[in-house]
């Protein structure tokens, strides 16, 4: 377990030889992008606005000189999706960014609370070109060290069909905490009053993303629409939302949408956020007026997606917690 | 007694699970990048030893249970408990059979254990690592074999049977691991 201070804490968790390999990894990605002339940016780690998922916590800082808010506060970006849209408004064309983020209270053998996030946008793209886009540079990396099959492409639904016996899709939530039983799961009494999608997440974590990607590169694609988060929902029965996963050796590594570009459904869907974060007691946050007026103004047609480096390093390396493939994680920051 | 949240979790920490106090053995944090966060973790129930799951929701809290490791002399056995006191305080505590159990065959009167006393009560004794008992019974020894080859049974005060190199004999003192039950060596009075 970490969290222990010990004389050696002052030392890094992660070899210098995995340090040495995380620069190399940057380099090769950075080329990466530059052969498809796809352009490298930088956007403020601080904001004035946060992101509303009601399951990420934002960090909170205050600030106090020219320009402050009027309560001085600014949130630490959980990603850099707000304004790296608000580039692709202003005509920059597809753009990828390599930046800490930060989610407070994450923390453990998959997770440290300051992170390093690949996040890049390709205008022209749907969801599906840019699978194949995140195929072609996860499998650059992990080729030799995985020996990788062919990778796999899986809708929500076929993969809870498949690892956990049930349909995500018409289930309830007693269908739900049945099939966790079934499979032995016991839950304290906290998780038995949770609601659906707090259900679908506990069988992913538990069931299904544990079976996914072994020695393989697997997309999970076709979310509920109540899972859409920034993601297009294109309605049909029931309606999905063009949002896609990849897993690899069971490790949960990016995730990415066929980008929502409707302001006023962007604006319902913050709303909505916020009336969830309200119903679970957590304070509601300013919405990013500045997207919404870049949406408004017309984001261009585009897909993004977000993918998380230090996991990504650990698959590289064979490394089991993200504790070894960082410097200095949170018990030694 | 305090209470601890699953960010408190650690290896070893004690806790009240469904009535019955518990170690904490394993926590690991499950989280969808958007989805709700879990700790998956494993306990010891320390009155029946049997390993537990269960998942909690990141951010609950189980109460602390008030259980503590104390060093203790054991004293004599009455016939129905096993009686134990703590050398600093002369302070005598009394354990069950449930409580000894796994630990009886290498107790010996005046011999040094723990005591897992939970609310005052003793809930588990564990044994010295190495108990250094005499041989009452064994196969006469094999003079000059010290290669220590083979071996045979050879049964100790305490009643533990435990193997040992041919060439120790009866009324010999030998030093044994009690967590693997392993012959570590002979001892001289």
């Amino acid at each position: 377990m970490y969290g222990t201070d010990t004389p050696s804490s002052w030392r890094p968790s992660a070899t210098l030889e995995i340090l040495r390999e995380r620069a190399r990894l940057l380099a090769l990605i950075r080329a990466f992008f530059a052969d498809r002339a796809v352009l490298e940016v930088d956007t403020p780690v601080l904001s004035r606005a946060a992101g509303t998922e009601p399951h990420l916590c934002s960090f909170t800082t205050q600030y106090s000189g020219p320009s402050a808010p009027s309560d001085g506060r600014l949130y630490l970006h959980t990603s850099p999706e707000y304004p790296m849209k608000r580039l692709l408004a202003a005509g920059s064309g597809s753009i990828y960014q390599i930046s800490k983020v930060f989610r407070d209270g994450e923390a453990g053998r998959r997770h440290n609370p300051e992170f390093t996030l690949l996040e890049w946008y390709r205008t022209g793209f749907d969801h599906l070109r840019l699978m194949d886009e995140v195929e072609a540079l996860v499998a650059s990396v992990l080729q030799k060290p995985l020996s990788l099959r062919e990778t796999q492409r899986l809708s929500y639904r076929e993969a809870f069909l498949r690892y956990a016996g049930i349909d995500p899709h018409t289930a309830d939530t007693a269908d739900l905490a049945d099939c966790a039983r079934r499979h032995g799961i016991t839950t304290a009494i906290g998780v038995e009053n949770a609601d659906r999608t707090a259900w679908l997440d506990l069988l992913m974590t538990h069931l299904v993303e544990t079976q996914l990607g072994r020695d393989c590169l697997c997309f999970i694609y076709d979310y509920s629409a109540d899972q859409a988060s920034l993601a297009r929902v294109r309605p049909g029965t029931p309606d999905l939302a063009e949002r896609f996963e990849l897993y690899v050796q069971g490790v949960e590594l990016a995730n990415g949408f066929h980008e929502l570009a409707d302001s006023a459904e962007q604006r319902r869907r913050f709303e909505q956020d916020n009336a969830a974060r309200h119903a679970r007691g957590l304070p509601e946050l300013p919405l990013d007026k500045h997207l919404l007026a870049a949406l408004a103004h017309g984001l261009p047609d585009c897909a993004g997606v977000a993918l998380g480096l230090d996991r990504l390093m650990m698959l590289a390396v064979h490394a089991q917690a993200i504790q070894d493939v960082i410097a200095f994680p949170i018990d030694r920051a | 007694m305090a209470t601890y949240s699953t960010n408190d979790f650690k290896g070893g920490l004690k806790v009240m699970l469904d009535g019955d106090p518990c170690a904490i053995l394993e926590n690991e944090y499950v989280k969808p990048g958007k989805g709700q966060a879990f700790n998956r973790v494993r306990l010891r129930n320390l009155k029946t030893g049997r390993v537990i799951e269960r998942t909690f929701k990141s951010g609950d809290s189980l109460e602390g249970a008030d259980v503590v490791d104390t060093d203790m002399q054991y004293l004599y056995y009455d016939g129905e408990f096993w009686h134990f006191m703590v050398p600093e305080s002369f302070e005598q505590h009394a354990a069950d059979r449930h409580a000894v159990e796994d630990a009886l065959k290498w107790l010996k009167e005046q011999d040094f254990c723990v005591v897992t006393l939970w609310n005052g009560t003793p809930l588990a004794v564990t044994p010295a690592n190495f108990v250094t008992l005499k041989v009452v019974e064994t196969d006469p020894g094999v003079r000059g074999d010290t290669s220590g080859g083979g071996g045979k049974p050879a049964t100790l005060e305490t009643g533990a049977v435990v193997r040992v190199p041919l060439f120790i004999d009866r009324e010999e003192l030998v030093k044994v691991d009690t967590r693997t039950g392993e012959y570590v060596g002979r001892v001289k009075e």
